[in-house]
């Protein structure tokens, strides 16, 4: 459904209101001079496309609820209606949800400052934001049923979907909207005490928006748009990174039935058909002989060598405290180990794809996009008209983890070129396959993490942590706000502050030129440097003698929110007085990420497949917890994301060429290999934070720690079943 | 090309397309039905489950000629109790996340249904582990299959 055209009745929400959203907002400008994409955004006034900001009511009383980002799993749609609805005294029943359009102005991340969903932020930006919304309609409604029945606002009362007056007057939202719409909105509405919420942190009221349509095969992705003469578009993209077109021959492929066209693009050769099928075997047919003079050619064995020579040596400093040189001279119990990542694809369910009509001068796009507002600059740029030109409108998409947001736009910028090579008025939906998905890069960086560190008189004395790993952002519009010092500080977050008080520390880095694309997957740097810090600390406890719990515990000082959920999970567990099974053994992690903060434990066995985890117990201080049943449920899914990675998945690369291209060979973990999880929520009054991203990193590490307390040691190479076929 | 007379939810869809064009996109592109879905087309994810004459197969490995007169069933055209009951419980239950891969969940737990009313976590991960849910929604796919099989049972 596009918003603009079906509103019917709708409640006018100024920008000046809804803009008025607290810190948030500088914190945006500031990002946005330093992104040079997002440069091109014009002036506000080219954006009054979309009257009905966030809240659409209708007569029938439903209302909805336009998310500023993409609703691709983790539950959005959802969280937003809750904090509107909150503060409108809605009923949940009449709630609705979709996405807003893409508009720089008016949809902003308040933390991004541009229009985009990542960093576990949906509702840490948005919490007083769309509550301020629900609160400025409520009086808006208000406001219109004083005047019609003529009495005084202040004696009107809401509560679940019904306006009430004492007279006996009584009257439902859809019937006010038309006159709310005229009223002036609401400069300052007033926000609800948290002790009065009636929807924010409950239980068995709010249900998911988005789970009916997903199952019944209502729900509507990208791949699911069929548009009169639309056609499909598979593109044959370099096997190696770097690799460029030399020659080309499409007889073979324009011969097959339903191909139409053959187009070179820059990113390769372009096969336009009706239809999936011939396109994706016309592709197949072509017959291209590739340059691949500057493409990456190493191999994995190669990288490994050259990323590990160098983490034997001292990296650019990013953090140091006391003497750690100084330290580990003293002696004592001297423990040195090293940890290898691989690159992991991200592999959505949807592999990538988008829709476009390019009309000479306008263009209308549509697909799960996740970074809206630079996709559309790019397109506008690409297709060579202005961005207010564009139409973008936001669909679900069958997950991410990451990959819908390139820090590029590499895949708006090809639907853009596919649609322009074919020419005005041609509507085309590019469809990557699983193969381009597999092997199209954009991977989670390779790296190496090598780690040393001294124990005396059962006391970490000192930490060292020499990270290898190529850099996410550099080159992008992101490398302003994200380097300090020359350094990607997503290559490093997580090791450089550690939450356990040691003397002697020490964080440097090696960041690495390596041709092949990568970016942010499912939390990012700490998809290594949790496993890394946490396993570590387990592996100096152990030389301490020290329980994994009560010796991170003593380490603890300055970490309370850390300590909380240890508390918690240690609890949860019956760590201390628990029996564990003969041939099974359990381990603790704890990691903060977005602010969040999860520990997990892990019991496990080991089989002649590898190991077998049986029970995951996790605890999660998200701060207020706004919707509790989708914070569980990021969390199980986190933990079964983290386990299927950390057991089975590698992208490795035989002379260049990426090697696994299907599930066969990127073994996902699988309903049989998911255990049982329990989830306790930390009770807080902090600030909320994100809930996508944070299950994933704590999974790792538990499972190598309780591999090491089982006897067979922690993996230092991920994954850990490698080889792994399904 | 060729043409193909498609029995698809009780309805014959006429589908124009090359005879090796698999079932799924026969479905998807040729019948315009869409909540089949496509992860990985060489059978390993599920997403594309249907039913032909009743047994679940995977339509992105099936070639449209070998379906015949056979009859297909896609998600939108379950409508057993079974079916009815395992839908209800994934709702119950907030199963999806993206959702993405649910349409091939929901038809492998109702095939798994009509076959055994009543069945252990063993049987639940031997009909299920062919079908990826890369959110990991397992948890609660177990559930609702015990959950939907429970008000089968009453």
């Amino acid at each position: 459904m596009t918003v603009h055209d079906k509103t019917i009745h709708a409640t006018a929400l100024s920008r000046r209101s809804l803009l008025k959203a607290g810190a948030g907002l500088a914190i945006g400008a500031y990002i946005a001079r330093g992104g040079k994409a997002f440069a091109q955004a014009p002036a506000p006034a080219a954006y009054n496309i979309a009257p009905n900001t966030f809240v659409i009511i209708k007569p029938d009383n439903t209302v909805t609820v336009l998310c500023k980002g993409i609703e691709f799993g983790q539950g959005q749609f959802t969280g937003m209606a809750t904090l509107v609805a909150e503060e409108l005294d809605a009923d949940w029943s009449q709630m609705r949800a979709d996405h807003a359009p893409s508009n720089p102005v008016l949809y902003k991340n308040l933390l991004f400052g541009v229009q985009g969903t990542g960093g576990s932020s949906a509702v840490a930006n948005s919490y007083i934001q769309m509550r301020q919304v629900g609160a400025a309609a409520r009086e808006l409604l208000v406001a219109a049923a004083a005047e019609t029945w003529q009495v005084p606002a202040a004696e009107i009362t809401v509560e679940s979907g019904v306006i009430k007056h004492a007279s006996g007057k009584e009257g439902r939202f859809g019937e006010f909207a038309d006159k709310a719409m005229q009223m002036p909105v609401p400069s300052d509405p007033k926000l609800k005490d948290p002790s009065t919420f009636k929807l924010i942190g409950s239980e068995g009221i709010v249900k998911r928006l988005d789970s009916a349509d997903k199952t019944d095969g209502k729900a509507l992705y990208t791949l699911d748009i069929h548009e009169p003469d639309m056609l499909t578009v598979v593109i044959a993209r370099s096997p190696k990174f770097g690799g460029t077109v030399k020659s080309f021959d499409a007889t073979a492929a324009k011969a097959i039935p339903g191909v139409v066209d053959v187009k070179q693009v820059p990113t390769g050769i372009a096969v336009y058909a009706k239809g999936f099928w011939p396109a994706k075997t016309g592709r197949d047919a072509l017959k291209i002989v590739w340059d691949d003079s500057k493409a990456e050619t190493r191999g994995s064995a190669q990288l490994l060598s050259e990323f590990r020579a160098l983490s034997k040596t001292p990296g650019k400093v990013v953090k140091s405290e006391g003497d750690f040189d100084g330290s580990m001279a003293k002696g004592g119990r001297v423990v040195e180990v090293e940890y290898v990542f691989p690159y992991l694809a991200h592999a959505p369910m949807e592999p990538l794809n988008g829709y476009l009509k390019w009309e000479g001068d306008t263009a209308y796009a549509r697909y799960g996009c996740q970074f809206p507002t630079p996709d559309h600059a790019v397109i506008a740029q690409t297709l060579g008209i202005p961005m207010e030109k564009v139409k973008l409108d936001v669909i679900l998409a069958g997950g991410s983890f990451g990959r819908r947001a390139q820090q590029t736009t590499h895949v708006a910028r090809e639907l853009a070129e596919v649609a322009k090579a074919m020419g005005p008025g041609k509507p085309i939906k590019l469809v990557w396959t699983r193969e381009d998905d597999m092997r199209g890069g954009y991977y989670r960086p390779y790296s190496i993490h090598r780690m040393r560190g001294v124990v005396r008189d059962g006391k970490i004395e000192a930490w060292s942590d020499t990270i290898v790993g190529q850099s996410i952002m550099k080159g992008s519009a992101f490398e302003a706000m994200t380097f300090k010092d020359g350094l990607d500080s997503t290559s490093y977050e997580g090791s450089n502050e550690i939450p356990y008080d040691v003397a002697n520390f020490k964080c440097d880095m090696h960041q690495v030129d390596v041709g092949v694309p990568v970016l942010w997957w499912r939390s990012v740097g700490h998809t290594h440097t949790g496993y890394a810090v946490e396993a570590f600390v387990d592996e100096l406890l152990e030389a301490a003698g020290k329980d994994p719990i009560e010796g991170r515990l003593e380490l603890m000082g300055k970490k309370p929110r850390h300590a909380g959920v240890l508390k918690a999970v240690a609890e949860l567990a019956d760590w201390k007085k628990a029996k564990v099974e003969t041939g099974r053994a359990r381990g603790v992690a704890v990691v903060e990420s977005f602010n969040t903060f999860v520990a997990q434990i892990v019991e496990l066995s080991m089989t002649d497949d590898g190991p077998r985890v049986h029970k995951v117990w996790c605890a999660v201080d998200c701060g207020v917890a706004v919707n509790p049943d989708i914070i569980r449920a990021q969390m199980e899914g986190g933990i079964g994301f983290g386990l299927g990675h950390i057991l089975y998945a590698e992208q490795t690369l035989d002379a260049g060429r990426p090697v696994a291209g299907n599930f066969d060979t990127y073994r996902s973990l699988r309903i049989n290999e998911m255990p049982e999880i329990e989830v306790v929520i930390v009770k807080s009054t902090e600030k909320p934070s994100g809930v996508g991203e944070p299950g994933v990193p704590p999974l790792g590490p538990a499972v190598a720690n309780a591999m090491a307390k089982l006897g067979v040691g922690r993996p230092r190479q991920l994954p850990i079943v490698p080889g792994a076929s399904a | 090309m060729a043409a193909f007379a498609l029995k698809i939810n009780g309805q014959t869809h006429q589908v124009d397309v090359d005879p090796s064009t698999p079932l799924l996109w026969a479905i998807r592109d040729g019948a315009g039905l869409t909540g089949t879905k496509y992860g990985c087309g060489v059978a390993q994810c599920g997403a594309c489950t249907v039913y032909v004459d009743g047994q679940t197969v995977r339509s992105c490995s099936l070639p449209v000629s070998a379906v015949g007169s056979s009859e297909v069933t896609t998600i939108e055209g379950l409508d057993s109790k079974e079916a009815k009951a395992v839908q209800k419980a994934w709702v119950a239950l907030d199963v999806p996340q993206c959702g993405y891969c649910q349409s091939g969940q929901i038809m492998s737990a109702t095939a798994l249904l009509n076959l055994n009313p009543a069945p252990t976590d063993r049987d639940i991960d031997l009909a299920m582990n062919g079908n990826i849910c890369r959110c990991a929604t397992y948890v609660r796919i177990r559930a609702a299959i015990h959950g939907a099989a429970k008000t089968l049972e009453g």
